[in-house]
């Protein structure tokens, strides 16, 4: 049999395969060029850019949890005139799409950072951020109410020609509700899910573990969750879906894909194992052979209920 | 680098104490001391992150088989605290681990000539011993001021020794060498022309840190943080930076820019 045919496209962002690194989990890209091909992998996204430098939380800003970890970095990143000098130089010799997370203190904020990303070369899209739960203004607040979600869409809409992804919050009680206020705005892709608000307790101390108290759970625990939020967007909105969520094997990326995904991110995944998407990319390719299936796109949404 | 080892040895030192040896590509006989290891204690989810160690020795031994060349040995120094050293415990000679090294920034030497002093509290001896080996091998004096709550937290002493490290010991409960704070041994001690080399808990770290400051005398402290990547991508480990203030933050990358830092750079408290 030929090789199975892995590309897909989001959004005009054409990739090699469905594979992609998760905003805050794999740097700026050139950390983790000792462990993996970067030009195996579908594409990179950058943690979160701001308009200005920013610092981040106090620290202890991680623990881990059953199946899981929390964080609470609060988006620490070096800015986006940093990321334009420093960092992109790197990654556009990189033959693999550069996809730049971005987010907002305020909604001018998010239009800002947009507009100055809008004209370089390197960047093939944006992803906008709007469930960060890290952060105690914007963030959570534009990703848990449709009205301000829409506000941030149509704005960030207005200020960029490149594919607009907008990454959804888990932490709401109707996702559907907020796909669909994001779809009707301009977003031309949807990835889901960010983080889960969660909070460790250290019972000899009898305080919070993380500094910031709460944080966001990641990791093989909340794949569950993300999976049914997949499922559900992917019903009810016609964008494509880039399945996020404790994404540690081929086998679970492929779940995604059946309940709707046309991509896939990878987070925690990295940190277990810094070739992580490179071998979640082979192990998917794998299971095609065996299954005898040309091409992965085949897949999307192939789930019978 | 990443690459999975075999363990060679994993033998209890003293109660909750224990000492790893496994096998180490070749590129590992490059590392600096005070460089550090980031261990997959199985290939479950849980425990779900890697556990950070510190290098505590690597060099090469002649393997059993007939025909085979020198190969290399990386070692860690442990002690028992939680669910993934108390796995790392249980493991045994042929057992496989997945390790990613070396990591981070090592201990400066410095120049030839000065008196070196390593100082380290409980396990924070395991970076010292690399540290101490690599200075003896370019003819240094080194003396070493171990301390801990009893005599059951100074380890290895016997190894330091037998390199020709002058030892001090002190213990919180007399139990082994002088009674009471590391610290209070190693005071007496410092002059200009001595260099400080420490790691241990971090209020023994603040104090040797300003002991230093006040006698004008080069001070590298390794650091411990939690960690995910250890590779500076999740910034999950960062430390305050001397010149950190809630309105100008500065934060420093354990694993990346550390965990061996100068003492000056970082702000103590
Ligand atoms: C650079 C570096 C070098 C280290 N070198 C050594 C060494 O040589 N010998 C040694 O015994 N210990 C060392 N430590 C500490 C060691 O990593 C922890 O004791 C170990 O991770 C505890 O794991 P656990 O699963 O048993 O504990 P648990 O408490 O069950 O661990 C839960 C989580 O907390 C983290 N954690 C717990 N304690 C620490 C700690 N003190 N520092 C950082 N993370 C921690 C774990 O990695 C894990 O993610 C080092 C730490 C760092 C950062
Ligand atoms: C340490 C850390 C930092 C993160 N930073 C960001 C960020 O800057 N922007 C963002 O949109 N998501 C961020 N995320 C969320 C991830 O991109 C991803 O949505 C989440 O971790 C779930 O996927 P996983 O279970 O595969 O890790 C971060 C996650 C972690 C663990
Ligand atoms: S452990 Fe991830 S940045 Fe240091």
């Amino acid at each position: 049999m030929q090789r199975p045919d892995m590309s897909v496209a989001i959004a005009g962002i054409e990739m090699r395969n469905p594979v992609m690194t998760a905003s805050g989990t794999f740097g700026y890209g050139a950390e983790f060029a000792d462990y993996l091909n970067l030009e195996s992998i579908g594409a990179m996204i950058t943690k979160g850019l701001s308009l200005k430098p920013k610092a981040g939380n106090p620290t202890p800003r991680i623990v881990e949890t059953s199946g899981g970890m929390l964080n609470a970095i609060g988006l620490q990143n070096v800015g986006i005139d940093a990321f334009i000098d420093q960092k992109l130089p790197y990654l556009k010799n990189v033959n693999t799409p550069v996809i730049a997370n971005l987010y907002g203190n305020t909604l001018e904020e998010y239009g800002e950072v947009a507009s100055r990303l809008d004209g370089l070369a390197g960047v093939a899209g944006i992803e906008v951020n709007i469930s960060c739960p890290n952060v105690k203004q914007g963030g959570i607040v534009f990703g848990t109410d449709p009205r301000a979600a829409q506000e941030v869409v149509s704005l960030v809409k207005k200020n960029t020609s490149k594919p607009l992804i907008v990454k959804l919050s888990p932490n709401v009680t109707d996702v559907v509700v907020m796909a669909k206020a994001c779809a009707d705005a301009g977003a031309d892709a949807l990835s889901l899910i960010n983080t889960l608000t969660g909070m460790a307790i250290d019972l000899e101390r009898r305080r919070p573990v993380l500094a910031n108290v709460t944080g966001g759970l990641s990791g093989p625990a909340i794949k569950p969750v993300a999976l049914r939020m997949v499922w559900q967007v992917a019903k009810a909105v016609s964008l494509p879906i880039i399945g996020i969520g404790g994404i540690m094997t081929g086998r679970d990326a492929l779940e995604f894909m059946l309940a709707g995904a046309t991509a896939v991110q990878v987070g925690t995944a990295s940190f277990l194992d810094p070739s992580a998407a490179q071998r979640i990319a082979r192990e998917m390719e794998e299971y095609l052979v065996e299954h005898g299936i040309a091409s992965v796109r085949s897949l999307i949404g192939a789930l019978e209920v | 680098m990443q690459f999975k080892a075999m363990v060679l040895s994993n033998v209890e030192l003293s109660p909750g104490y224990f000492r790893m040896k496994m096998t180490a590509p070749q590129e590992l006989a490059s590392s600096a001391p005070g460089q550090f290891l980031m261990l997959k204690v199985n290939d479950a989810i849980d425990p779900l992150l890697r556990r950070p160690f510190g290098l505590f020795d690597v060099g090469s031994f002649l393997p059993e088989y007939a025909g085979c060349g020198a190969q290399i040995y990386c070692e860690i120094l442990y002690k028992v605290v939680g669910k993934g050293t108390k796995l790392l415990s249980a493991l045994h000679h042929g057992d496989l681990v997945d390790l990613l090294a070396p990591l981070g920034r090592g201990f400066d030497l410095g120049p030839a000539g000065e008196e070196k002093v390593l100082v380290g509290g409980g396990v924070g001896l395991a970076p010292l011993y690399y540290l101490a080996k690599e200075l003896k091998n370019r003819g240094e004096k080194v003396r070493l001021f171990a301390g801990g709550r009893n005599r059951d937290d100074i380890l290895c002493i016997t190894e330091f020794e037998r390199l020709g490290v002058e030892t001090y010991v002190a213990t919180d409960d007399g139990t082994l060498g002088e009674r009471g704070f590391v610290t209070q041994v190693l005071e007496p001690h410092l002059a200009p022309g001595t260099r400080i080399f420490a790691c241990g808990p971090t209020p023994m770290l603040n104090a040797v840190a300003k002991m230093a400051q006040k006698s004008g005398v080069p001070c590298q402290v390794s650091m411990e943080a939690y960690m995910a990547c250890g590779v500076g991508a999740c910034l999950g480990c960062v430390m305050k930076g001397a010149n950190h203030t809630e309105e100008t933050p500065d934060y420093r990358c354990v694993c990346k820019d550390g965990p061996v830092f100068d003492s000056f750079e970082l702000q103590w408290s």
